[in-house]
């Protein structure tokens, strides 16, 4: 039942990146090109609303719906994280998709993207299985 | 009725995304983040032994939900309700697409260049394939994507998620001016 939630969150989400067009190719290409200010206008506006959303979570120490404590969010550095950012950044151009939109833009009627998508599962356990020869993993 | 097929101005589109955030946490201490459900599909088909994929997928399963909320969310607001309109880019980057060939802009892909067709040239197989591949090594590299690092890390003040997304940035900057109109070109 609950996963019923998340499925009805991703919906919401789903819309939001369709609806502004955030899982466009053309709009990332624009975005990269700096030849609009949409893109950047919806990194700007999500950003401070999930900083300011943590800030009153943790201010009047809201539980989660089952009484629980809202765990921290903490991302640790690793070199990786550098050398994987730019290897994604440069399948972005490419694409105009990051994990999220991939899904969406199939959605969306895309159907060749599902190529784009298996694609990217193997590039993932392709990393999976050479980890240990890669610097920087963890 | 216009409404429901219009596309959304970025200041409507980025608080919901935002919004997203806090909820997962609410509903239950779930952090946003996309690239990890390739894990989960890699953990659950072909663990093969692998480390990285030897763990219980399946108490992760609340983010195929939401991937499958995801693949929804796609199908009504880009194929149901979809734009009839082409997308309101600017002028500037109409005029470089069209110097590659690419007049359409009539839905959120272009279908001049990616369909099945060309999924079998060159140029196809660099930008699905490659570019695919690119993103799914990339993301678990780099532990996380757009949304994982993008807006919650950044949502969460985690400096190593700044780098992150500088990095996508500047990976991606590199690649659209210097690598994507060799490939069109093809």
């Amino acid at each position: 039942m609950k996963n019923l939630g998340y499925l009805f969150v991703g919906i919401v989400f789903g819309l939001a990146l369709t609806k502004g067009e955030a899982i466009s190719w053309y709009r990332i290409q624009e975005m990269f090109r700096f030849e609009s200010f949409h893109m950047f206008g919806i990194f700007m506006t999500a950003v401070p609303v999930g900083a300011i959303s943590i800030y009153l979570l943790k201010k009047f120490n809201i539980k989660t719906l089952e009484g629980e404590k809202i765990e921290k969010t903490k991302k640790d550095f690793h070199p990786g994280i550098i050398i994987g950012s730019l290897i994604f950044g440069f399948g972005w151009a490419l694409t105009g998709a990051c994990p999220g939109p991939l899904y969406a833009q199939i959605g969306s009627g895309s159907v060749v993207t599902i190529a784009t998508l298996l694609a990217a599962i193997l590039g993932t356990w392709t990393f999976g299985r050479i980890q240990h020869l890669l610097p920087g993993h963890r | 009725m216009d409404l429901l097929y219009k596309p959304w101005p970025w200041y409507v589109a980025g608080p919901i995304i935002g919004l997203t955030v806090p909820l997962l946490l609410w509903m239950g201490n779930k952090r946003l983040g996309i690239s990890s459900t390739l894990r989960h599909i890699c953990a659950a088909c072909a663990a093969a032994k692998i480390p990285l994929f030897s763990y219980d997928w399946k108490k992760e399963i609340w983010s195929l939900f939401f991937a499958g909320g995801l693949l929804l969310g796609g199908i009504i607001g880009g194929w149901i309700f979809s734009n009839p309109n082409p997308v309101a880019i600017s002028s500037k980057t109409v005029e470089y697409f069209s110097s590659f060939g690419i007049t359409q802009q009539n839905g959120l892909m272009p279908e001049e260049i990616f369909n099945w067709q060309t999924l079998l040239s060159l140029k196809g197989f660099l930008l699905m394939i490659v570019g695919g591949f690119f993103v799914g090594f990339g993301t678990r590299y780099a532990q996380g994507c757009t949304s994982g690092h993008g807006i919650l890390g950044l949502s969460a003040l985690q400096w190593p998620s700044l780098v992150a997304t500088a990095s996508f940035f500047i990976g991606g900057i590199l690649f659209a001016h210097f690598v994507l109109p060799l490939i069109l070109s093809l």
